[in-house]
């Protein structure tokens, strides 16, 4: 791009908002999804990370998907969509596995994983933000966090989705 | 025969098109982008994208399971 084209692109540019509320693995794929591609798109984006969602900006990444109290959560495996009765979900080493093979689906058919769209989210300048009062709630420091995020509150998310065309809760 | 050429045989969405953009950044104004992508859902999205961020999408189609797109950059 020529840069009075990236300059118009800039001035004329849609903005997102999107807030994060949730951890898990499978919840971590629409937000970032969504994020990314909208960057690429032209569009400034802007993610403020709250509650669980926080735990997605820190530097060591472990994200478990629960087959509990999750219906929807039906697996291919020989050739049949097989999930999971709560029963047999609460047993012990059952979160883990399930995490382990939804990790590994992901790998094979070629899906992104989620530190590779969280840095390509920080490549295309999408703006990071954690929420302050998670922090203090769950005991996080700024350097448990990747760096260049930004911090900020309720009002900061507000700021922010007054001005967006587009806001999201995730 | 396009200026350039990525493959993203065996991507998911949404990277065949994060790809692309990044892709495109190396494309002269007026140059042209091949894209190789396996990803069925990359059709709709090529277009999608193109037609958002007004880069011209000059072919768009399919040899067996490969989908081949060409952009032309209007940066």
């Amino acid at each position: 791009m020529t840069e009075t084209a990236a300059k118009a692109d800039s001035a004329n540019a849609k903005t997102m908002t999107i807030l994060v509320s949730k951890g898990s693995l499978d919840w971590a794929y629409p937000p970032f999804i969504l994020g990314t591609t909208a960057a690429a798109m032209g569009v400034k984006v802007n993610m403020f990370f709250t509650f669980y969602g926080l735990g997605l900006l820190l530097k060591d990444l472990d994200l478990q998907v629960s087959p509990l109290g999750n219906p929807a959560m039906k697996m291919p495996m020989m050739g049949m969509h097989i999930g999971l009765p709560n029963l047999a979900a609460a047993l012990p080493g059952c979160e883990a596995a399930a995490s382990v093979m939804m990790k590994n689906l992901i790998k094979r058919k070629g899906v992104a994983s989620i530190p590779e769209l969280r840095e390509a989210a920080v490549e295309a300048d999408i703006t990071l933000i954690g929420c302050q009062m998670t922090m203090d709630l769950f005991e996080y420091t700024r350097d448990d966090m990747i760096p260049g995020i930004e911090i900020g509150g309720a009002a900061t998310f507000m700021e922010k989705a007054l001005k967006s065309d587009i806001s999201l809760f995730i | 025969m396009a200026d350039q050429t990525l493959d993203a045989k065996g991507l998911s969405c949404p990277l065949p098109i994060l790809r692309t953009k990044k892709a495109l950044k190396d494309v002269p104004a007026g140059g042209t982008l091949e894209v190789l992508a396996t990803d069925p859902g990359s059709v709709a999205d090529m277009a999608a994208f193109c037609r958002t961020t007004g880069n011209e999408l000059v072919e768009s189609g399919q040899d067996k399971d490969v989908f081949r797109f060409v952009i032309r950059n209007r940066g």
